[in-house]
């Protein structure tokens, strides 16, 4: 791929981060750590990897993104806004009454969401699902689902990479957005997650390991990943919590539903080039 | 009906191409003409419930209908939450089909019996819940399934459960089935409630009591007209149900006449399990008889709400 594509991926990237930070702080909360460290991945996905079309999201052969780790929805309201699902003005009425943006994702309410994720686990499943029907129906498109590291906590995980690798399901890629930490603190202090990789290669998956921020490294793991026949492929995705402002990046309180205020927001809206002050 | 049930699933996929079955490693030769004729639309996936209500909802928003078939509880207790969100709020085609609904599985105790399945799947928004009382009516209720948009529940007896339903009616979901029309009392029935209460009657009927007889096989959603117009008749309501007290037939029935704000309320009594883990095991009808879920525990019901 040429640079200037890896510059256009950038720049795609920073505007995402920018209006994650400009829903968050139209709305007053909504979890920016977890959406900052998808960035690049949403990014790739929505405009390199996948196949599918704003004016027809009911065309059986679109690839689907599932969205498993719900609560960093930011990132995927960023990224479909700039692909033309909806108008950004929908970002000033995040997490209100009327909007068509939401703490969660919710398939009714906003273009281009594919499933109300929000309890953990259950995206990865319902991922699988749509995979094991292209299949089963002859359909060449591909199913992509996005995991939290914290929600390899949850017990439907193992089942459903047991049931993915059984199936056979190589139409199917899961990423988890490893940015070490999860509601309360780093993985390694709540229930310890390693040997991660291993995990996932004992249950019969594909593994491969980037740096989630490198548009290199997620291209080609992508591509490899495209290429794998017989078994799904998950990619562990290194990535830093709150990417892109520099005092969210590694901090677990930005986790949660917070918003920056004050001096915070001033610096926020600077590091990732918002121009107005919300 | 567990038979019926599935070899309905079986022609079903015979007729529609959007059929596929998926069990829950269910035991040896479960469906097995279905696995030869339709292979590819036959999952016998392992125990994980709460996987393959997800992987249910996302086949059946990829154009198919998944029948999804295990264990009562396993497919309402231990995966509700993906019942409420994946089928429901989703509001996708998927059937559950729960075996044992009820105290069948009186043997294998409380952690295999299914006494308020009706009462959570009542309580999910979209849902539709459908207890049949016999096999004949399992063949009249399963070619409807086809044509609901979103998810259903169908709480499987016994298995030979006497037939004690006919086609006199046509069978639509939602709608009640008045079976007969009485003067004193309603005896109103879902599943094999239908059954004991068929048994009572003569006995019933001895006492010098005119009593009607409305069954519902679908409990949600309920047919409250037909309820009202058949209880404005009698004096005295009995509800009969293989489930807890709490929260199934009995409760839907009291919500209709409580706000029904009747001029001149009636004398009601639900029958069914009572608020506790079954404190012994046996049979099933021998636990249900011990907790007066019998002809002859209807019979005392209602000698003792009309003072008989």
């Amino acid at each position: 791929m040429s640079v200037s594509k890896y510059d256009e991926l950038e720049k795609f990237a920073a505007e995402l981060r920018k209006s994650i930070i400009i829903m968050n702080c139209h709305a007053g909360s909504g979890h920016p750590g977890g959406s900052l460290s998808c960035v690049e991945i949403i990014s790739w996905l929505y405009c390199n990897e996948m196949n599918y079309s704003t004016e027809n999201m009911n065309d059986p052969e679109r690839d689907r993104f599932i969205l498993s780790k719900g609560h960093s929805c930011l990132s995927l309201y960023a990224a479909l806004a700039e692909k033309g699902f909806f108008s950004k003005e929908a970002f000033k009425t995040l997490r209100h009454a009327g909007g068509i943006l939401q703490g969660h994702p919710d398939r009714l309410k906003t273009p281009g969401v594919e499933f109300n994720s929000g309890s953990l686990g259950q995206g990865f499943s319902f991922a699988l699902g749509c995979a094991l029907g292209a299949k089963r129906a002859g359909r060449k498109n591909r199913t992509y689902a996005l995991l939290g590291d914290g929600e390899l906590n949850e017990g439907q995980i193992w089942e459903g990479c047991m049931f993915g690798a059984h199936q056979r399901l190589d139409n199917m890629v899961g990423i988890v957005d490893y940015n070490k930490f999860q509601s309360d603190d780093l993985n390694t202090n709540i229930t310890a997650i390693e040997p991660m990789n291993d995990k996932f290669k004992a249950f019969g998956w594909h593994v491969i390991e980037i740096d989630g921020h490198n548009f290199r490294e997620i291209e080609n793991a992508f591509t490899r990943a495209r290429a794998m026949s017989g078994k799904p492929t998950m990619i562990i995705a290194h990535t830093i919590k709150g990417k892109g402002i520099s005092y969210m990046e590694n901090v677990p309180k930005w986790h949660g539903s917070l918003c920056p205020t004050g001096k915070e927001r001033e610096c926020a809206m600077r590091e990732c080039g918002c121009e107005e002050l919300i | 009906m567990r038979k019926a049930c599935l070899q309905e699933v079986h022609r079903l996929a015979g007729v529609d191409e959007r059929v596929v079955f998926i069990g829950s490693d269910l035991g040896f030769g479960t469906l097995d003409e279905m696995r030869k004729d339709y292979p590819e639309r036959f999952f016998m996936e392992g125990i994980s419930e709460a996987n393959i209500l997800g992987m249910a909802a996302g086949m059946a928003l990829d154009g198919w209908m998944p029948y999804v078939n295990t264990i009562a509880p396993f497919i309402t207790r231990r995966a509700y939450e993906q019942v409420i969100v994946d089928l429901c709020m989703h509001n996708v085609p998927v059937r559950l089909i729960g075996n044992g609904g009820g105290v069948v599985y009186a043997p294998l105790g409380p952690t295999h019996q299914a006494i308020e399945d009706l009462a959570v799947m009542r309580a999910a928004p979209n849902m539709t819940v459908v207890a049949v009382a016999d096999a004949d009516e399992m063949r009249r209720l399963m070619p409807l399934t086809l044509n609901e948009s979103g998810p259903i529940y169908i709480r499987l007896a016994k298995g030979y459960d006497p037939i004690v339903t006919d086609d006199s009616q046509p069978f639509i979901i939602g709608r009640g089935l008045p079976f007969q029309k009485g003067k004193d009392l309603l005896l109103v029935t879902t599943g094999i409630g239908l059954r004991l209460a068929r048994e009572s009657m003569s006995a019933l009927e001895e006492n010098g009591l005119s009593v009607g007889l409305l069954h519902m096989p679908t409990i949600k959603p309920f047919d409250s007209e037909m309820l009202l117009e058949m209880s404005s008749q009698v004096k005295a309501v009995i509800s009969v149900e293989e489930h807890s007290v709490i929260g199934g037939l009995g409760s839907a029935v009291a919500e209709v006449l409580a706000e029904a704000c009747l001029d001149k309320p009636l004398r009601f009594k639900r029958l069914g399990l009572p608020d506790c883990f079954a404190d012994s095991y046996g049979s099933q009808l021998s636990l249900m008889a011990g907790y007066g879920l019998s002809a002859d525990g209807i019979v005392k019901a209602a000698e003792t709400l009309l003072e008989i």
